[in-house]
């Protein structure tokens, strides 16, 4: 339970030395991480988004709506949110099987993200794709995958391709603490080291490989982030449960692979407040640990935070939270009322 | 016609490539200035540069995987495996990804990507570098596997699979890349997915595919020499298969061989003979007859290796035991 009792003024610790120069380097950034050009109410919109939505999808789990594997992104929306306020438009977002948040941060459709987990012809993938699978190649969203640690080398050749355009965009892509021990990760970290890719790893750290801790399964304790030496890849940590941390950290990586440095590394120090999906009954932790992780959830402490700064009333969080509920509601209704797909669907987009 | 070697072949093509497309690129395992393991690439890194001929750390998965996303983004890499057998370090990376990643998007992404391999037995490589997984990757939908037995295939199924949207594995048989062959100046195209009738003839089908045609061509030499009229049958595309051809020359000769030098169980000739069991049954004079090499480990020791290894006598064997002829 380190991490958890961090003090949130160490919100990022860097193993690399920053750079010298450069138009976003660390010098120009608030280290508060409040910058006047930060929409809060928007970051805190779409962390409330995302939990509701997986509230939701947990609802139509158990009703048998959504079927097969469902694994919901609650408790470690800040992360997402966070990093993802910071790209552009034409960077690559690569996510694992816990994707929902990323997606719905990346602004990708919330009725054809339910119709998805839902199996219907308006789903994302016109209902071929599944939770695990959700794609939206128009927001450069290139998966949902569902092979722990298979989308790092996919990650790597999209920024590749960035790089051999020469572009000044990036990839950035997502894994769990659980892809660490593949041994892709390894080749993957090495292979964009070597040729410099612009690529962001970014580590989301929730301490559990689906129902191992990483203390069961690792060698070298919970943190990842030292290790990146072995490769010089410059790295962070950041406290995952804070989005103006992981925004801050992320701004500042994400200015490095812009100004050619190569691949940088962030690990998010998170945690899922449910089960690894719907199918757990979390035999293997106790709920005292939950629990103390749930002190510090952003959806309670990030509003509370911009209230008593005078960013944001308390009518205005309420204001968010309708129109989210509301749009929730609807994403529902929009997936019930969907049809699913044509049975002549099975034989199209097997081939180009 | 000029001849030249299935090497020379295969280098035309992807020359041709990088030098039309400013898509294409190449990466593998010292591709670049060992100039291939083959000697496939060999000047192209002087000619191209290292930024359009990549040579990848010793790392299957990754260089694989970075394949499959540069296609996604857009470019159009062709990367080797230096031996067939090293796909299987990277089958999630192919099947998973490359294969599976059109299908589970609904249409939203193209993997425009080829992967060339050596493939198979001969040359006394030992267990772990002389097989031949192209007939496992046949079976997986949302990709092409081609396999060309001599210099005109070679060239033509490679601009072919280059062109191509889909992921397509090149496999190259490695006992062939010094096989002579006539290879026109003038550009032409071998459409994936169409077999070639090498030989007509009304007495007997044999069916093979790359090295496997050597072993099929001897014996379909021996049997005329005996007065048969042979037909034979160059699959050139293990997926997909051109099952109509197969089964019209079948009507045709009544008696049919399938022949593979992979081993025998399993492979795609498996494939071919469930299907003409289906569809041709009525048109056989008797059994479908097939095939392959040992179901064992590849061995070194040459004298073994060879026995292993199908051959014209095998071929020959499963003609008189099937047919009696």
């Amino acid at each position: 339970m380190a991490s958890s009792t961090k003090s949130s003024s160490t919100t990022s610790r860097e193993t690399a030395k920053s750079p010298k120069n450069g138009k976003n380097s660390a010098a120009d950034l608030d280290k508060s991480g409040i910058g006047a050009e930060t929409d809060y109410l928007d970051l805190f919109r779409q962390m409330y988004l995302i939990r509701q939505f997986e509230i939701a999808c947990g609802e139509n789990y158990s009703k048998g709506s959504i079927r097969g594997f469902l694994h919901l992104y609650i408790g470690q929306e800040a992360t997402g949110v966070g990093a993802i306020s910071t790209l552009r438009e034409d960077d690559y977002i690569v996510s694992h099987y816990r994707d929902h948040g990323h997606a719905l941060a990346r602004g990708l459709d919330i009725n054809r993200s339910m119709a998805e987990l839902f199996g219907r012809s308006t789903g994302t993938s016109k209902g071929k794709g599944g939770s695990m699978h959700l794609f939206d190649v128009a927001k450069r969203f290139m998966g949902g995958h569902a092979i722990v640690a298979g989308q790092l080398p996919l990650a790597a050749g999209l920024a590749l391709a960035q790089q051999y355009n020469k572009t000044d965009d990036l990839t950035i892509c997502f894994f769990g603490d659980g892809s660490t021990n593949q041994g892709v990760y390894h080749e993957t970290l090495n292979l964009a080291a070597v040729w410099k890719l612009p690529i962001l790893f970014f580590l989301e750290n929730n301490m559990y490989g689906m129902g191992s801790s990483i203390e069961r399964v690792r060698a070298g304790g919970i943190d990842f982030y030292p290790g990146m030496a072995t490769y010089g890849i410059p790295a962070a940590e950041v406290d995952g449960m804070d989005v103006l941390a992981v925004k801050e950290t992320t701004e500042l990586a994400v200015a490095r692979i812009r100004n050619g440095e190569g691949p940088q590394f962030i690990e998010a120090k998170t945690f899922r407040f449910v089960g690894h999906s719907l199918a757990d009954g979390q035999k293997y932790r106790g709920q005292e640990e939950v629990k103390e992780w749930e002190e510090r959830d952003p959806i309670i402490t990030f509003p509370t935070k911009l209230i008593a700064m005078g960013l944001a009333t308390s009518d205005q969080i309420a204001e968010i939270k309708a129109g989210v509920d509301l749009a929730v509601e609807n994403s529902v209704k929009f997936a019930e009322e969907s049809p699913d797909p044509d049975l002549s669907e099975i034989h199209t987009d097997v081939l180009a | 016609m000029p001849q030249i070697v299935l090497r020379e072949a295969l280098k035309r093509g992807l020359e041709e490539a990088l030098d039309n497309d400013p898509r294409v690129f190449m990466m593998g395992e010292d591709i670049g200035e060992y100039g291939g393991a083959y000697a496939v690439t060999d000047g192209f890194l002087k000619k191209f540069g290292p930024e359009r001929i990549k040579d990848t750390p010793i790392s299957e998965q990754a260089f694989i995987g970075a394949g499959i996303g540069a296609a996604a983004a857009g470019l159009r890499p062709i990367v080797e495996l230096m031996s067939m057998s090293f796909a299987l370090v990277a089958f999630d990376q192919i099947v998973n990804m490359a294969a599976n990643l059109r299908y589970m998007s609904g249409g939203q992404i193209s993997i425009p990507m080829v992967i060339r391999a050596p493939t198979g037995a001969g040359v006394q490589l030992g267990a772990t570098h002389s097989q031949s997984f192209e007939t496992w990757l046949a079976e997986v939908p949302g990709m092409k596997v081609v396999c060309p037995s001599n210099p005109y295939d070679a060239l033509g199924l490679m601009r072919s699979a280059i062109k191509d949207d889909n992921p397509v594995l090149v496999a190259e048989p490695a006992l062939l890349y010094g096989a002579k062959g006539e290879v026109p100046d003038e550009y032409y195209e071998i459409e994936i997915g169409k077999a070639d009738v090498t030989r007509t003839g009304t007495d007997i089908t044999l069916i093979s595919y790359g090295y496997g045609m050597r072993p099929v061509n001897e014996a379909a030499d021996t049997l005329a020499g005996r007065g048969l009229s042979v037909e034979v049958i160059d699959l050139r595309s293990l997926s997909p298969i051109d099952m109509d051809a197969v089964i019209a020359s079948v009507k045709k000769t009544n008696r049919v061989v399938v022949v593979d030098t992979a081993r025998r169980r399993g492979g795609i000739m498996a494939e071919v003979t469930a299907d003409l069991q289906q569809r041709a049954s009525e048109w056989l004079d008797g059994p479908i007859m097939r095939v392959g090499s040992v179901d064992v480990p590849w061995p070194y020791n040459r004298g073994l290796e060879r026995e292993v290894l199908t051959d014209a006598a095998d071929v020959l064997a499963a003609v008189a035991e099937g047919y009696g002829l």
